[in-house]
């Protein structure tokens, strides 16, 4: 007996029926249990949201110069409103501020640039970026060329301060950390130690400690009148130290892409750093992004450290101004600030990455 | 003279030479007095159970192994560590994997252009016109644009000798082409590699699609432990083997 089956022509799947109220029933209220949870949830919401908003929106104080106008028992904005200058631009001559704000405007524009997908010329304009902005930016900000007046370092500070520290930061150790992993991967020995010993030496020092030595201890061994710039130092310290942080996140994401991959370029003729730079190391930094990001985050936010060695960023400046007698009594408000400022920073550098991992994906 | 002129013409005719051959990873022993000529144009099986250093054998011969000992000529490059020789000797040799290894992050044919024009430093439009063509050869061209991962295991293997046939090698190596496919996908790989052997293709296989060898091979080899223990025309391989060992895995793969 012959047997067979016709063909079952495709049929549409069954209609879900999930109004707002099916939802909420399988998602908030599908149990005893469930339900008990769910409600205290919106309790705690209630008991935490409520205040907050009344102290810092419906109560707060917005307009004004002097800490009189803060009449109500909100919280009072004016402070930061009268200080948003000096927290932007530190310490910064007021008639020189356009400076600033240019080199601010061409970073967002290159930034932009580079970021949004589908505009042209990206290769060249990453390059300026990396190369030629450094040095304007370098010469508007410091000056003392081309007429500009020359404002020296220990007057830069606030969020100017804390962007020059993580961007700079981010920029140079990215690449030194590529280079650390892949030495610490080499085959041969005497780079994989020196690899070894750099990252194992800056992973295992505090950040504290090493923003302290470039500015205490360094100074102690250079011969007498040598004098190297405080930020310098600090961007040094940083910068070695993240490179170690990013060698590891980096290692991790070459260690995941599978040994035929460099077998097969290696099969195809490609030298060592073509096998790398073509093959693997793409492969790697679209896995690492999450990784990058991360490090980026702590490194923006570990910028605040430069505190202890007497420069003022963000959070640096905020913390000064509340100690200044006619303004005792605002430090809610102004860590609020400062706290608020960070945030916004990390989680638009975060959301970006999100973006970008969804971006590169092609489906392996 | 005369000598010369017999030596030069012995060694354009002759694309890979073997001369004992040893390798051992750590203590282990897993290439044993290799002993093998290949001329120019002929296509070799190998064969053998597993971990009889089959793949070892020829990854030696683009050096992804290393060998401790004996000699290795390739066309007439002998093969030394100096990584410019190294370079030198794979850009004429090419070599499919059983994984396929694609690269994951580029398009199809862009997997076919990258050495091309990084290594063989040609015009990307030269590069591009010539991977077009061998995706046509091996009949994937319209899957140009896509990325590896969204194709089947038998269209990558087919892009992946595609790509290795833009550097216009002098030999290819197959390593186990057909062992990741899923078994109606073998064929069309095996076809692509029939259509190589009938152009002229130097070849040298390891596989165990016996079918492949009784059609094209000129030479099939049997491994064992790291050594060659039998080596013979296809016809006779299979119907007079002549040792215990090629024996048994005959029957083993060709009993069921």
């Amino acid at each position: 007996m012959t047997h067979y089956k016709e063909m079952i022509p495709e049929r549409p799947a069954p209609h879900r029926s999930i109004g707002p109220l099916a939802w909420l029933r399988t998602n908030l209220f599908s149990g005893p249990v469930n339900t008990l949870v769910t409600l205290a949830g919106i309790v705690l919401l209630y008991w935490l949201l409520v205040p907050t908003i009344q102290w810092a929106v419906i109560d707060a104080n917005w307009l004004g110069s002097n800490p009189e106008d803060c009449t109500s028992a909100g919280a009072c904005w004016v402070f930061i409103h009268a200080r948003i200058g000096q927290f932007i631009y530190g310490l910064y001559p007021s008639e020189e501020i356009w400076r600033i704000n240019i080199v601010f405007i061409l970073f967002t524009g290159f930034i932009t640039w580079l970021g949004v997908p589908g505009l042209p010329y990206k290769r060249g304009v990453a390059i300026v970026t990396l190369l030629v902005f450094p040095i304007i930016a370098y010469l508007l900000l410091h000056g003392g060329y081309f007429g500009l007046p020359r404002v020296s370092t220990h007057r830069w500070g606030g969020l100017t301060l804390t962007l020059i520290l993580a961007v700079v930061g981010m920029v140079a150790a990215l690449p030194i950390g590529i280079i650390l992993a892949l030495g610490r991967r080499s085959s041969m020995p005497i780079v994989r130690s020196v690899c070894v010993i750099f990252i194992e030496f800056w992973r295992g020092a505090p950040l504290i400690t090493i923003l302290f030595m470039a500015s205490v201890m360094l100074p102690l061994f250079l011969p007498a009148g040598v004098g190297i710039d405080r930020l310098i130092r600090a961007l040094v310290g940083i910068t070695l130290f993240q490179s170690a942080y990013m060698a590891e996140v980096v290692r991790g994401g070459l260690q995941a892409i599978p040994q035929g991959q460099e077998e097969a370029a290696a099969a195809l003729g490609m030298s060592y750093w073509k096998r790398m730079g073509l093959i693997v190391l793409p492969q790697a930094l679209k896995m690492m992004i999450p990784g990058i990001v991360n490090t980026f985050i702590s490194l923006f936010k570990d910028t605040t450290l430069v505190m202890i060695i007497g420069l003022f960023d963000l959070l640096g400046i905020v913390q000064a101004a509340l100690s200044d007698s006619r303004w005792l009594g605002f430090d809610v408000e102004g860590y609020v600030f400062a706290a608020f400022v960070f945030w916004v920073f990390c989680f638009s550098m975060s959301r970006y990455s999100q973006y970008l991992e969804r971006r590169l994906h092609t489906g392996h | 003279m005369n000598e010369q002129a017999t030596t030069a013409a012995s060694n354009t005719s002759r694309m890979i030479e073997m001369r004992g051959l040893n390798k051992w990873y750590g203590d282990f022993h897993v290439l044993r007095d290799i002993y093998l000529e290949v001329e120019r144009g002929e296509r070799i099986v190998i064969c053998g159970p597993s971990g009889s250093g089959k793949s070892t054998l020829i990854r030696c011969i683009n050096h992804l192994e290393e060998f401790q000992k004996g000699d290795l000529t390739v066309g007439r490059l002998p093969m030394t560590r100096d990584i410019k020789r190294i370079e030198q000797i794979r850009r004429q040799v090419g070599m499919v994997f059983q994984h396929f290894n694609l690269f994951p992050h580029l398009t199809v044919l862009e997997n076919c252009c990258i050495s091309p024009i990084w290594v063989q430093k040609k015009p990307r439009q030269e590069a591009e016109a010539q991977a077009m063509q061998y995706l046509e050869r091996v009949q994937i061209a319209e899957q140009a644009l896509k990325y590896p991962g969204q194709l089947s295991g038998g269209q990558q293997q087919r892009v992946a000798i595609a790509r290795s046939l833009c550097m216009h090698p002098d030999v290819m190596l197959f390593d186990e082409p057909t062992s990741a496919l899923d078994p109606e996908m073998i064929k069309e790989v095996l076809d692509v590699m029939v259509e190589l052997a009938h152009e002229g293709m130097t070849m040298l296989c390891v596989t165990h699609e016996m079918g492949f060898a009784k059609t094209v091979a000129d030479r099939v080899i049997f491994m064992d432990q790291g050594q060659i223990i039998e080596e013979n025309a296809p016809d006779r391989f299979f119907s007079d083997p002549q040792s215990e060992r090629t024996q048994l895995f005959l029957s083993q793969i060709l009993g069921h």
